[in-house]
């Protein structure tokens, strides 16, 4: 597994993708803090990055580097190597090197310009996203043969996750104003991980607005040891069980 | 001035001084207090007096000797003021019992004029320093510190009600229901005190006008500070911060009028400034940083005028409730304002609207704070920058200043 893991990296070491990655997210983050003069807003505009840029990227280069190393993959399934075995491999190889391009792209400027909770919780939240939709796009990449396709859904899955959901949960909101929604909203905010790392990155750049009106009841729920075990769990939850998912999708595949 | 020495004199000379100990021949205030004649000087030196009810009927100057403690066992009141001229000063005056009829005080003063309360430690009493009906008072370098319970069965830290001309300076009050509470209190002033952790409100006024309030600090109150009812209101260079909670405000203003707030700094609030009904106020050079709502003005304010104040780090930086605008915003400095400055006058040539589109709904709809930041909001708000629909149109200011004061 290890060796397999070796060879990813080799890989994507090869293609220089993540590492242009990296230097882009160096880049942005270095130039989001050098124009404010207020770290805080830095990390605000830091903020969109991580919620949509990190999900899209994760996606798009786990699926195309999913398609572009079939023949590779075909080639270790003729040696005696577990399947599932060999998909967790990959999914290693690659979610480790997205996870260590966030780190040094946005967790070099944070550190340097913003250190303190509220840096922290944005990198936990980086990582967190980057693994869940590096899972994502593998299990959208097992799922069809043809790569146009692969792409296509994962372009759709981070367009449901960025935005559709959120339009969804406002029309919710909208609809039934009338009625009380505080725990409806708590859930619906953790079937979402893109949602979920916003407001656990929220609950340390807002507190003085959660603090208010019905917010008073995120900081008490995740604020609490169990909401954080909560909300830990559920996003292990979106990284294990799509993963899960494509290994079972890929050990019964016929390639 | 000289000659108002002079025709004093003769009062100075006759006064003598009492002096109460453990190891004196007068051991008790009580007894002191009964053969003082006025003008006298009672001096109580270290030590614990189990006394209460010490009514002071003369004016007269009662000091403590490194802090002489008197304790009420929560029976009672302590010392109750009757009479002008009066000075209590050094001592340690705890344990103020509770009743639900009448309002037990460490001090109270009724009725009496140029009384004077410095330097005592309070602790754990249910009214602290009580004014009643008096003026010309001075309450100075108290440290008073209450034992929180609820808020019907905690009293206030200075409270005054009917007085004129009463000065509160330099006090620290904390654990108390309201830190300072006023109710028809006319001509005051506040300054210098720090009122903390009380379980209402740090500073509580009513029908009190021209009062004036500078350099205070109100800190971590239950829901910050309150002012009602009043007009003519001078409050500068005030701290206002952490206070937290679903009806807490770095201050609410609730029907004031023809007053200035200026210079004042609002950190770390739900709500840095709440009006309701407010009208005539200036607001300016006041700093709002890190609050969840920098202001919240309700529609049926106005004509108040808002310039110069500087708002950054604040989740939203003015909220409001209706389309209706009445109110002046000039020159004040946003930091999330993007416009330029082509003539490098120092003011953005483009007019900022600080309501976003988002503000305007959660105010309609609580739950909604859950989306704030999300990218959908985010494309919302700015749809409503360039055709403004929700927002109050009227709610602008012309020039935003580029740099912050």
């Amino acid at each position: 597994m290890i060796k397999v893991i070796k060879y990813v990296w080799l890989d994507i070491l090869q293609n220089r993708i993540v590492l242009a990655y990296t230097v882009f997210l160096l880049v942005v983050s270095a130039t989001l803090f050098g124009m404010e003069t207020n770290p805080s807003k830095g990390l605000m505009s830091l903020l969109n990055i991580v919620l949509m840029v990190v999900p899209l990227i994760s996606l798009i280069f786990t699926t195309i580097h999913f398609y572009n190393s079939y023949e590779f993959i075909e080639l270790l399934l003729a040696q005696p190597i577990n399947r599932s075995k060999l998909l967790l491999s990959e999914f290693a190889g690659v979610a480790s090197s997205l996870v260590t391009a966030f780190l040094v792209g946005v967790g070099g400027p944070v550190l340097y310009y913003a250190p303190g909770a509220t840096g922290a919780a944005l990198l936990a939240a980086g990582v967190a996203l980057t693994l869940v939709f590096v899972a994502l796009a593998f299990l959208a990449s097992v799922c069809t043969r043809d790569k146009a396709k692969g792409i296509g859904l994962a372009l759709l899955i981070w367009f449901y996750f960025g935005l559709l959901y959120d339009g969804l949960v406002l029309t919710i909101l909208f609809t039934f104003s009338d009625y009380p929604l505080e725990k409806a909203m708590l859930v619906l905010t953790t079937l979402n991980p893109v949602d979920l790392a916003r407001i656990f990155i929220m609950l340390q750049m807002d507190v003085s607005a959660l603090m208010g009106f019905t917010g008073a009841l995120y900081q008490e729920f995740f604020g609490s040891a169990l909401g954080s075990l909560y909300a830990l769990g559920v996003m292990g939850v979106w990284i294990v069980v799509p993963i899960w998912a494509a290994v079972r999708v890929f050990c019964k595949k016929d390639l | 001035m000289k000659l108002c020495w002079l025709l004093l004199l003769p009062l100075l000379s006759s006064a003598k001084t009492i002096v109460v100990g453990p190891t004196e021949s007068i051991r008790t205030v009580q007894q002191a207090l009964s053969l003082a004649a006025d003008y006298d000087t009672i001096l109580v030196r270290r030590g614990l007096y189990r006394e209460r009810n010490l009514l002071v009927d003369k004016p007269l100057v009662i000091r403590g000797e490194n802090f002489p403690i008197i304790d009420g066992q929560m029976k009672g009141e302590l010392f109750t003021v009757h009479a002008s001229h009066v000075t209590i000063q050094g001592f340690d005056l705890r344990n103020v019992g509770m009743t639900s009829t009448i309002d037990w005080a460490a001090v109270k003063v009724l009725d009496a004029r140029h009384v004077r309360v410095i330097g005592n430690k309070i602790r754990n009493a249910y009214f602290g320093v009580y004014f009643s009906a008096s003026d010309h008072c001075l309450v100075r370098q108290n440290d008073i510190k209450g034992n929180p319970h609820e808020e019907q069965t905690t009293g206030n830290g200075v409270h005054a009600w009917k007085c004129d001309s009463i000065r509160v300076e330099n006090n620290r009050i904390s654990g108390h229901r309201d830190g300072i509470y006023f109710e028809f209190v006319t001509h005051s002033t506040v300054q210098r005190n720090i009122s903390f952790g009380n379980i209402r409100y740090g500073l509580h006024f009513m029908f009190s006008h021209e009062n004036s309030y500078f350099y205070n600090t109100f800190q971590h109150n239950g829901a910050g500070v309150a002012v009602m009812y009043t007009r003519k209101v001078i409050m500068r260079h005030n701290i206002f911060e952490d206070n937290w909670g679903s009806a807490a405000y770095g201050m609410l203003l609730k029907d004031i009028s023809d007053s200035k707030i200026e210079d004042n700094i609002f950190r770390r609030n739900t709500i840095g400034i709440h009006m309701e009904g407010t009208s005539r106020i200036v607001s300016q050079r006041n700093l709002f940083i890190d609050n969840g709502w920098g202001m919240r003005i309700q529609a049926s304010c106005n004509d108040n005028t808002f310039t110069r104040n500087t708002f950054q780090s604040n989740t939203f930086d003015v909220a409001t409730n209706g389309q209706t605008v009445l109110n002046t915003f000039d020159r004040n400095y946003w930091d999330k304002y993007e416009g330029y400055d082509l003539n490098h006058d120092g003011t953005g040539d483009v007019p900022f609207h600080p309501v976003s589109l988002y503000s305007m709904i959660i105010e309609q709809m609580p739950y909604g704070v859950v989306l704030l930041h999300s990218f959908i909001v985010t494309l919302l708000d700015r749809a409503e920058k360039v055709i403004p629909s929700l927002t109050p149109e009227a709610l602008v200011d012309a020039k935003p200043l580029m740099k912050p004061r």
